[in-house]
């Protein structure tokens, strides 16, 4: 659970992105796409998935990428190469199905971006026609832009700014490559007003739409149910049912509010932050 | 009849803004008075009513004599985590109930029977501190031999235990990042203080075990690959991880909470010390829990002190669609929650959760109930009355209705044969699962049971495993 490397993708004010690679051969020999893993920076830390990005069996380390957003992200942004991280579980969830849908389309905001980096490199070995679609407020938080064209036959980048790309949202991309030709899947991952933007658009085109949630979660491994979402009127557990689902069925509104039950806490905390360390 | 030794407690007024141990446990001359209450009965009944057999005579004639060490490794020989015991067996249902003392047909112990969980906790204590530990039982066949245990609960711990003392070489795999499964995210450090948990975990580690944490066999690495690795059998300690739900409509609002999730993030991870540590938990101005069990006594407890704490007027209450003398939870926890101001609502049924425009929980709307004939469980059934339909105030609600099997592993395990609970099934005799080697035990077997219940089961499949592992050495 060794910090190997570690790299600042984005710094800007309000908003700092940050990739590690860990030393953890165990999970990285199982890792694959879509799955996650459950970090605790330190004994007092919280317990916060986070995506695997990637897996290097070879030298038994996997990669991670996380934005900081609260305390526990913004403690883990303090760590440095050489330091171990006090817990590291995993791998989690469901990993992605990967084979041959054909043609497939991949839209990432944010930080979600980073979540959909393996799942198209795979789906790009598999033969399968890949176009990516990034979102991003402007172009300096915009990340892995040259890995993702790398795996992607196709590549768009919409910013809210214009900064870069096509000035708008990635849904107006999507939209547009979906009335132009014939898509078998779109795979959506981002903040969740994006997610649920996306499954609105790809409904109309009526093209199977699977989503990456990112709800609260505490174990990871359904003992405790805090991860819980609605899925086409059935409970599920995004940790170990999910964390992939089918966008059309997801009760958007109702994760949104989970999301936000600590809001007011964490607030307060946030600027405990500066005495925390 | 010499009366009862009354236990000490801390007073209801000092212990509710606080998570330190209520119980404050005998002294020795309250040891003494209440070991000379003992019968010493020519047929000991309530030994039968030990999951694991404890010779409980024989250790409360050796306190009678003042010798602790005897009265300790004779708790020993059975049961090696007497302070853990001590405090969380659910003692009126067992060994208290069976004592003579126990007027015949009760449903629990009476008042009058030897208080045995609390004479063992004095023993427990002494030993522990006095370090006499238990002597390896040293079978040199054995050693060298490696058995894997997956799950550190009362099951795992038990078993590793058992097996480490014959020298065998025990790993035990957790997936938490700390061991004790439910002893330490569902008992609340309030009814076993972490320093005890620790001491009695870090024991077997003297005994040779070691225990990887954040490990999960099914996901970190499979069943098959242990055997390949080595370990020559396998237990299966992984608990009923699974919290049950309600059903009902608006039951995923905000701060409806899972007894699991609650308890898990008090007491593993320590919310009720928070912004020190970093899992926040909330608090409400009326925290409600649903059940009747001790995880909603546990649940209720913490909520209230964190009221307490939170500076919040403390309104914490259990609702149970029984009545108390159907609640499966001890009865000393029932008597703990009511002096602590829990309130109790009886024979209640909840329909539907209310929330606010952010999606919170504000009301809970509940149906009126009456006891019917008796269920499966031979207790009677409540039953609905109609347009009895009532609406209270919950900005914090807490489901402690039961936990079902975690299936990570069996869901990716073929072979290993669940029933129709996804519990593991085994031949009774030895705990031996459909596969070979493979052996399981505690609540992923049979459901939720108590923790002693688990450790027999540990205990039953460590024998097996010894006896796996001699008819294999003979074999080769």
């Amino acid at each position: 659970m060794k910090i190997l490397s570690k790299k600042s993708l984005v710094s800007v004010p309000g908003s700092k992105v940050t990739q590690i690679v860990l030393s953890s051969p165990d999970i990285a020999a199982k890792a694959l796409p879509g799955e996650f893993v459950v970090i605790m920076a330190d004994k007092k830390g919280e317990r916060v998935p986070l995506t695997i990005v990637n897996a290097d069996k070879k030298n038994g380390t996997v990669t991670l990428i996380f934005q900081e957003a609260g305390l526990s992200t913004t403690l883990l942004g303090k760590m440095n190469v050489g330091d171990s991280l006090y817990a590291m579980v995993g791998p989690l969830g469901h990993a992605t199905p990967i084979k041959n849908y054909g043609k497939i389309i991949l839209v990432g905001g944010g930080v979600g971006i980073a979540e959909i980096y393996p799942v198209a490199a795979a789906l790009k070995d598999a033969g399968n026609h890949v176009t990516t679609i990034l979102g991003a407020r402007s172009k300096d938080i915009l990340i892995l832009e040259q890995e993702l064209k790398k795996a992607s036959d196709e590549f768009y980048v919409a910013t809210d700014d214009g900064s870069y790309g096509v000035k708008g949202f990635t849904t107006d991309l999507l939209r547009e490559r979906l009335s132009k030709g014939s898509y078998d899947v779109v795979y959506a991952v981002g903040p969740i007003p994006m997610m649920k933007k996306v499954t609105a658009v790809t409904k109309e085109f009526n093209v199977k739409t699977v989503v990456s949630l990112n709800a609260l979660m505490v174990d990871g491994t359904g003992m405790c149910g805090g991860c819980r979402v609605t899925i086409g009127g059935q409970v599920k557990f995004t940790c170990v049912d999910g964390p992939e689902f089918d966008g059309q069925l997801v009760d958007w509104n109702e994760l949104e509010k989970r999301n936000k039950v600590y809001f007011g806490k964490e607030k307060h905390v946030c600027e405990l932050d500066k005495v925390a360390k | 009849m010499k009366e009862v030794i009354k236990i000490r407690e801390v007073p209801a007024s000092q212990r509710s803004s606080t998570f330190d141990e209520v119980v404050l446990g005998y002294g020795e001359q309250e040891i003494l008075q209440e070991a000379a209450r003992c019968l010493q009965c020519k047929n000991p009944v309530c030994i039968q009513g030990c999951p694991v057999g404890i010779d409980i005579k024989k250790f409360i004639y050796h306190i009678t004599k003042k010798d602790y060490a005897a009265s300790y490794l004779t708790i020993k020989e059975k049961n090696n985590f007497p302070s853990i015991c001590g405090r969380v067996c659910p003692a009126e249902y067992q060994c208290r109930k069976s004592c003579i003392l126990t007027k015949k047909g009760s449903p629990f112990a009476s008042e009058q029977a030897i208080n045995i969980h609390f004479l063992e906790r004095f023993v427990g204590d002494y030993g522990n501190k006095e370090k006499i530990g238990a002597p390896k039982e040293g079978k040199d066949e054995l050693a060298g031999q490696k058995v894997a245990v997956v799950g550190s609960g009362p099951a795992g711990l038990c078993c590793a235990g058992e097996l480490a003392r014959k020298g065998i070489k025990v790993t035990i795999f957790e997936s938490l990042h700390e061991p004790g499964g439910v002893l330490r995210y569902g008992i609340p450090p309030f009814r076993l203080p972490r320093d005890i948990l620790d001491f009695e975990i870090k024991y077997l580690e003297k005994l040779g075990v070691t225990t990887i944490p954040n490990y999960i066999i099914g996901k970190t690495k499979m069943l098959d690959e242990l055997f390949k690795e080595g370990y020559s059998a396998v237990f299966l300690g992984l608990g009923a991880g699974t919290p049950s739900f309600l059903n009902i409509a608006g039951e995923n609002l905000g701060n409806v909470y899972s007894a699991n999730e609650f308890l898990t993030r008090v007491n593993l991870m320590s919310a009720f010390k928070y912004p020190e540590y970093h899992t926040p938990v909330n608090v409400g101005k009326r925290m409600i829990i649903i059940g009747g069990g001790n995880t909603a006594m546990d649940a209720a407890r913490a909520a209230i002190r964190l009221q307490n704490m939170s500076g919040i007027k403390p309104n914490t209450a259990i609702f149970y669609r029984r009545t108390e003398i159907e609640m499966p939870a001890r009865r000393l926890e029932i008597e703990h929650a009511k002096e602590e101001g829990i309130e109790f609502e009886f024979l209640v049924q909840p329909v539907a959760f209310g929330g606010d425009d952010n999606g919170h929980v504000r009301k809970l709307r509940c149906l009126r109930c009456e006891l019917g004939e008796p269920d499966a469980s031979g207790r009677r059934r409540p039953v609905a009355i109609a347009n009895s339909e009532f609406e209270t105030d919950c900005d914090v609600a807490i489901i402690a209705v039961g936990l079902q099997a975690n299936t990570v592993l069996t869901n990716v395990t073929p072979g290993l044969k669940v029933d129709k609970y996804k519990d593991i099934i085994v031949d009774p005799e030895t705990m031996q699962t459909s596969i070979a080697g493979v052996y399981a035990g505690g609540d992923i077997v049979g459901g939720e049971g108590t923790v002693i219940e688990a450790m027999s089961m540990g205990k039953k499949a460590s024998v097996a495993i010894v006896d796996y592992l001699k008819s294999k050495a003979k074999k080769v």
